[in-house]
């Protein structure tokens, strides 16, 4: 708080509105530009009791817009609101997203829950300490800078206390937050920067009720829904007489080719699913992509061509220097499902012309807009609490089978619908990471440095969540549908399919363009880390191939090429802990990469080892070693499991990972036909290092392994192989073919 | 039809079709949260509890097969207040990011704990091989069911 702000006693015992007044008077209100630069989302919301309030017993409840989505971020954000208000994490009661509760933070998505979420409550929390002090201080007619917080009160010293439930009165923190905050220093910590256990994990050991799939509600029923066997089926028959006639059978509920069942019994639903599947008759139409040539359909497709950057050197036609090398590749990558092990789940209640809806939406916020449109209600008519679901890894069927409990609901008025959605529905009408196409070719000068790097990628857009109605599925399937509007490209600072694609790297000449492909021959959205994933296997893989040619090694060429000191950091480490100069066995293969995730966010190096079985093409990765720099450091073992998990996600998405289709149908229906990662394949050690910078911004660390880990991975097999997999999955297929080839 | 099942050591009288998977009586008849419907193909292990001693796949297992036998749920192991060897190593290792395929690996490895007390790594990845975990959390799972090992050998010698 600032010093100029003076509280006195008798604005604090006059009732809360007048201590407004006398912050009102002390300190200006912010304009809406001002508001704009407050840190992080409190920009979104500048008043300090939507993100923090005292009750008269001094119990302290936290708000955040944010989602727990099995990344830990409820753990890290009652660290955060610890540390500054200076409370035990134990006594903070936190609110996750909740349209009648929170701020509306849109999405948790894209690595953002700390430095939007995280940053606004770590500011608000040290305000309202400082506040609480200042209260103290005037109640004690004494200076505040002789007082401090401590475990919930405001001490003096000659130990007199006052416990925050004697300071806060009404409205007490209805005020509008400072631009500037008095943040405690890292070396004070005494919550952030320690590993701290998180506060979901004993109810998940323990069969709690853990997640939405696990609520239970008075009278509450259960439906199925039937989808189309393919994408652009039409429903053109349907006799629901014997389903109907089925022991618990509530009703069907049927709108063009919307189809759902409504039962008593969770069973009794599954049963009378598969009856009214086999009751339905479609007429199905070839719409999906061939499989077997799926990089050169995406090349022919129509492309609105965006420059990602364009920077240095002449033009792509300019002779080259006697003596430099120009090398080029191309890089593929299927289509890939986000591949919840839980099925999404919702559960919807229609009450007079009120909605409420408990769902695990990465954004309850913009996915209850869709929900309002789609059901032509007001938007203030539902609310939306977010209720873990299992892990989603960016858009899934989350938001879709809201949609589908609502759509079941409004003809139940009363009854809370829960809906499940059965495993082939999760495989089949997940939207699917996106596939892509990469094309680079770099010159290498006479110094072995690279003088010029062109990159172009092709791709969907990898954003297609909710807002408008049309992004939720059931609402295409309607006999009025909702049409989505044709994808518009967009170049941010963050990306898209697009993220990553320009390299950190120092080389002079960079020039990268996004043939940006509108039509969506499959529905796509953003899958974890979006086009990072591809766009750093292909610039690391690249980056590998460049160093052989120049003749180096290839962490020592990317130090060649990195000026970043914290880039530089993390790829020195991680070199050092894996003994990057080490000998690897007969058969066995080292790989390095590295990124910054949107060029922005946690820097993130890998090393790693890899087996390969040369008779049957089999690829174990054996160690990985990842260094990461993500800035200030909250909890350090939430990192490291983020980490962690993302090396050995993005290992299976890598090996293993390719959505089938034929001309009609998603053949990926299940786990035997959409395989990951087992334990048989699981590496012997994954060990996480990483980097604190105290004092620095909050950077976002779930997403930053998922691009080192492929390239790491590409870059460890074609060390062991002496051939280069470009084409991602490295199936045993494509092994054993690069090995005879 | 009416069938008595045995869950975690209490009897329970249970009215439903004899097709019912057992996964849908122990959530919604029994009210027991833990085990989860993953696929309910038998293909991912989030369904996962032990009947009489091996580790099955509730989601396509029919009551009809259950009457007098004894079957144990993570709720069997253990409560959030005081938790057992199993859910104590994995609170322990933090061996969950979201934690929807946990239950049915802590019941493969209660399985497996049950027939060894002390299994080698080679052991433990053997007998999770057909439970799935989207999350990655594979390292810290392979290390919570070596540490509930040891948790369980500490206490049998106490």
């Amino acid at each position: 708080m600032s010093p100029a702000v003076k509280i006195t006693r008798r604005d604090f015992c006059a009732s809360g509105g007048a201590l407004i007044v006398s912050f009102s008077i002390g300190v200006p209100r912010p304009t809406r530009a001002e508001a704009a630069r407050l840190p992080g989302s409190l920009s979104k919301a500048p008043y300090l009791d939507a993100w923090i309030r005292i009750d008269a017993a001094g119990a302290v409840t936290v708000f955040t817009g944010k989602a727990e989505l099995g990344q830990g971020i409820k753990t890290a954000i009652i660290q955060i609101a610890a540390e500054e208000l200076e409370v035990e994490p134990a006594s903070i009661h936190l609110v996750t997203a909740d349209t009648a509760l929170t701020v509306n933070e849109g999405y948790t998505a894209g690595s953002h829950s700390l430095q939007d979420s995280g940053t606004a409550i770590r500011n608000a929390a040290a305000q309202v300490r400082e506040l609480l002090i200042g209260a103290a201080a005037a109640r004690w007619q004494v200076d505040a800078s002789q007082l401090r917080a401590r475990q919930g009160a405001v001490m003096a010293s000659g130990g007199r206390s006052l416990g925050y439930a004697e300071l806060v009165a009404k409205e007490f923190l209805h005020v509008q937050a400072q631009p500037q905050s008095k943040l405690k220093a890292t070396q004070d910590f005494q919550s952030m920067g320690r590993s701290m256990q998180r506060v979901d994990i004993p109810a998940k050991v323990t069969g709690g009720a853990a997640y939405v799939q696990d609520m239970k509600q008075p009278g509450m029923v259960h439906a199925r829904v039937v989808r189309p066997p393919s994408p652009a089926a039409v429903l053109t028959g349907l006799d629901s007489s014997q389903v109907e006639a089925m022991p618990g059978v509530i009703k069907i509920v049927r709108d063009g080719n919307f189809l759902a069942v409504v039962a008593k019994g969770e069973f009794q639903a599954v049963q009378a699913m598969r009856k009214l599947t086999a009751a339905a008759q479609w007429s199905e139409h070839a719409s999906l992509p061939p499989q077997d040539d799926l990089p050169a359909f995406l090349l022919a497709l129509p492309a609105e061509v965006a420059v990602v950057i364009d920077q240095g050197s002449g033009p792509a036609s300019a002779a080259p220097e006697p003596d430099s090398r120009t090398l080029e590749a191309t890089f593929t990558r299927a289509y890939q499902c986000h591949a919840s092990m839980g099925p999404s789940c919702a559960v919807a209640l229609l009450q007079g012309d009120s909605l409420t809806v408990w769902n695990h939406s990465q954004g309850v916020f913009p996915n209850r807009a869709a929900l309002a449109e789609l059901l032509d209600m007001p938007v203030e008519k539902i609310h939306a609490i977010h209720t873990e679901g299992s892990g989603c890894y960016g858009h899934n069927g989350a938001d879709d089978v809201v949609a589908d409990a609502v759509l079941i609901a409004r003809t139940l008025p009363g009854v809370p619908v829960r809906v499940q959605w059965m495993r082939e529905q999760e495989h089949m009408w997940e939207p699917f990471g996106p596939a892509m196409v990469t094309k680079v070719r770099a010159t290498l000068d006479v110094q072995g440095r690279v003088a010029d790097w062109r990159y172009e990628l092709w791709s969907n857009p990898h954003g297609s969540r909710p807002g408008p109605a049309a992004a939720l599925l059931p609402a295409r399937l309607l006999a009025r549908p909702f049409v989505p509007n044709p994808a518009r490209v967009r170049i941010s600072p963050e990306g898209s399919g697009d993220r990553n694609s320009v390299p950190l790297y120092a080389f002079p000449g960079k020039h990268v363009q996004w043939h940006f492909l509108k039509d969506m021959p499959i529905r796509v959205s953003a899958l974890r880390s979006l086009g990072a994933y591809m766009n750093v296997f292909s610039i690391e893989s690249f980056m590998d191939e460049l160093a052989q040619a120049a003749a180096e090694d290839a962490v020592a060429f990317r130090l060649k090429h990195l000026q970043d000191p914290r880039a530089r950091d993390v790829v020195e480490l991680a070199a050092k802990k894996f003994n990057w100069a080490g000998k690897m066995p007969p058969r066995h293969g080292k790989g390095f990469a590295f990124a910054r995730y949107k060029n922005l966010a946690s820097y993130c190096a890998i090393a790693c080892e890899v087996s390969v079985e040369f008779e049957t093409g089999t690829i174990r990765m054996v160690r990985a070693v990842a260094a990461i720099d993500s800035g200030e450091i909250v909890n350090p073992d939430g990192i490291r499991n983020q980490t962690e998990g993302g090396i050995l996600q993005s290992m299976s998405w890598t090996l293993y990972e390719a959505v089938k289709f034929d001309d009609t149908r998603i053949t990926s229906t299940d786990w035997s036909t959409y395989p990951i990662l087992r334990f048989a394949s699981v590496p012997d050690s994954v060990d996480v290092h990483l980097i604190p910078r105290p004092g620095q911004p909050f950077l976002g660390a779930g997403e930053a392994a998922q691009g080192p880990a492929a390239a790491a991975l590409a870059n460890a097999l074609a060390n062991a192989l002496g051939k280069r997999l470009r084409d991602i999955p490295f199936s045993r297929e494509r092994v054993r073919a690069a090995l005879f080839s | 039809m009416s069938i008595r099942l045995n869950v975690n050591g209490h009897e329970h009288q249970v009215t439903a079709d004899p097709q019912t998977p057992l996964l849908y009586v122990l959530r919604n008849d029994l009210g027991l949260n833990a085990a989860k419907f993953g696929c309910g193909l038998g293909q991912c292990g989030s369904c996962t509890v032990v009947i009489d001693g091996e580790a099955v796949f509730s989601c396509v297992t029919p009551i009809m097969l259950l009457q007098g036998r004894r079957i144990t749920t993570v709720e069997g192991l253990g409560s959030i207040e005081s938790p057992g060897p199993l859910q104590r190593s994995f609170i322990e290792l933090q061996a969950a990011q979201c934690g929807y395929c946990i239950a049915g690996m802590m019941m493969r490895a209660y399985a497996l704990l049950e027939k060894n007390a002390s299994p080698t790594d080679a052991d433990i990845r053997r007998s999770l091989e057909p439970n799935l975990c989207r999350c990655g959390t594979h390292m810290r799972i392979l290390a919570a069911v070596k540490r509930a090992a040891e948790l369980r050998q500490v206490s049998a010698f106490r």
